[in-house]
């Protein structure tokens, strides 16, 4: 399939990127030839097979659904950030 | 593996290391020299054998930690922009277990940034130079980590192996690099890159050294609820008796070099007696384009988390949160971490989910049954790790496609969960190093270590 600039656009919205636009330029080659390259699998026959998510063999792992100590604190965490208030991470306006 | 003890004490050895490492800077190895902390740990370590006091079985031994295994010691950034600045308040439970043996991390190695690539070259510091040819690739992702191990500046390095990572750049320097079955340690602390196919593992420069490590670290973690119930320490021995080749892995898509050291070995191991089984694994051909979409799937997801918000680096021009989340994300990646995130939202995106998504996701099962049926045949497999030795820096940049067709015999063991080990296996006439990589079964990973050193 062919891989369009507004394709491109698209794809870095799902992503949340901003992007150049000699950027969305070399970003459509590349992906063009990764989709291409990935596309051959339409030659595999699947019919009833089953899909695999995971390879370690086990299910519903379960816990005791108790409140434990966490490794960090909350002052810890929040010194990661850039500015920080009242316990709080501050950002620019939301809208 | 050479621990400290009174006459050659843990502050001797780390000094030798850190020496070393800046002898050795222009490789471009290192993101972080860690040299107050580890001289103050080399000095605990001496002052407890001096007292007569126990200490562990990684005593002082100096180590190098991939930038993507976090620990309060300098930065963990993973090799990217977007990480930039950020110290973390938690350490991963394999650096934990190390340390409780009293190892010292002497650095944190370069990497692809988030792990994504083959080279290297891929980081936002640069790329690391292969330790036989500074012309040439260190692979990847954990390039800086092999070649630490390489140069002899420390005695075994950490890696995580998502698609090759520790294989492929342990074969391109020479040393021992193994990816455990999935689930074997903890990976708990470790920047998350695709959740189903990521392991940790190791650089050694002896299998004796990769067994002693494995037996250190692995085991279940309550804060990893995919590590497997304990079993790497109860597995008793088993007698190997046949050796596959895959056919399709022996043919003019190899270089000649690696089908000449390929050979040597099996001619090593008939002399040897040992049976070579033929095995034909045609699924495998289609492992590199299930990956290709069932790991870029989960690097959107994982990688969603780093907005600029909580931690890392924050783009300042942003007049809305959105435009934080965009500018933050656009000048953070590199530009392969944007393909990569870019094809993940592709494949799972309605329309393409069911041609790409769920089509790789019924391919994974053919080769999780190809190599369920090889292992009827076999005990162990004898594989190349590449098609092609080291390549030349700067050689495979321009082309992902080509970057990843590198790939094509490292990512099937991990759409499968199968142990991988290389083996070095000589030089090419350039004097460009060799390996080859062992492959088992699940859970056979301590026989595995045992059996490669038949082919030393």
């Amino acid at each position: 399939m062919e891989i369009k600039r507004e394709d491109i656009i698209h794809l870095a919205e799902l992503s949340d990127f901003s992007l150049a636009d000699a950027e969305i330029d070399s970003l459509g080659g590349d992906l063009q030839g990764i989709i291409g390259y990935i596309s051959q699998l339409e030659e595999l026959d699947t019919d009833n097979i089953t899909p695999t998510y995971q390879v370690f063999e086990m299910e519903n792992v379960w816990r005791a659904d108790e409140i434990k100590p966490q490794d960090a604190t909350r002052e810890q965490l929040l010194a990661l950030t850039k500015e920080e208030k009242d316990n709080q991470i501050k950002v620019p306006k939301v809208l | 593996m050479k621990t400290a003890n009174k006459t050659v004490t843990a502050e001797r050895l780390v000094r030798d290391a850190l020496e070393k490492a800046k002898y050795f800077a222009d490789y471009n190895i290192f993101t972080f020299l860690n040299e107050e902390e580890a001289i103050k740990k080399a000095r605990e370590i001496d002052a407890k054998i001096a007292r007569g006091e126990k200490v562990g079985r990684l005593a002082g031994v100096p180590y190098a930690l991939k930038d993507n295994f976090l620990s309060p010691e300098g930065q963990t950034t993973a090799a990217s922009h977007i990480l930039e600045g950020f110290v973390s308040p938690v350490t991963a439970t394999a650096v934990e277990k190390l340390e409780a043996e009293d190892a010292i991390m002497i650095g944190r190695t370069n990497m692809d940034a988030f792990a994504h690539g083959s080279s290297t070259e891929n980081s936002y510091f640069g790329p690391t130079h292969n330790a036989c040819d500074k012309e040439r690739v260190a692979g990847g992702s954990s390039g800086g980590s092999a070649v630490a191990v390489a140069l002899g500046i420390v005695e075994f390095a950490t890696g995580t192996d998502t698609g090759g990572s520790i294989r492929q750049p342990a074969s391109f320097n020479g040393v021992y690099g193994l990816k455990p079955t999935y689930g074997t340690i903890s990976r708990y602390g470790v920047v998350a890159m695709a959740s189903s196919t990521d392991c940790i593992g190791f650089f050694t420069k002896t299998p004796d050294d990769m067994n002693l490590l494995m037996e250190i670290t692995s085991g279940r973690d309550e804060k990893d609820l995919t590590t497997l119930p304990d079993y790497y320490n109860n597995v008793g021995a088993k007698k190997i008796t046949k050796v596959g080749v895959i056919k399709d892995f022996d043919n003019d898509s190899v270089h000649p070099e690696i089908r000449k050291a390929l050979q040597n070995k099996i001619e090593l191991l008939k002399s040897k007696g040992y049976e070579i089984v033929d095995l034909e694994m045609p699924a495998l051909k289609y492992a590199l384009a299930a990956y290709y979409i069932i790991v870029p799937a989960e690097v959107a997801s994982n990688l969603s988390r780093y907005d600029g918000v909580r931690y890392g680096f924050r783009s300042e021009k942003s007049e809305d949160l959105d435009a934080l989340y965009k500018n933050t994300r656009g000048e953070g990646f590199m530009p392969e971490n944007k393909r990569r995130i870019m094809i993940g939202n592709f494949v799972l995106s309605s329309g393409f989910y069911d041609a790409y998504f769920l089509k790789a996701a019924k391919a994974r099962t053919l080769i999780v049954q190809e190599y369920a049926k090889a292992f009827e045949k076999c005990d162990f497999i004898l594989s190349p790790v590449t098609p092609n030795p080291a390549f030349k820096l700067g050689e495979k940049t321009s082309d992902p496609v080509t970057m990843y067709l590198e790939d094509a015999m490292t990512v099937p063991l991990n759409l499968a969960g199968v142990p991988g080990l290389t083996i070095p296996a000589g030089k090419t006439e350039d004097g460009v190093a060799l390996g080859l990589q062992l492959i088992g079964p699940r859970r056979s990973d301590k026989n595995l270590i045992e059996f490669s050193k038949e082919l030393a």
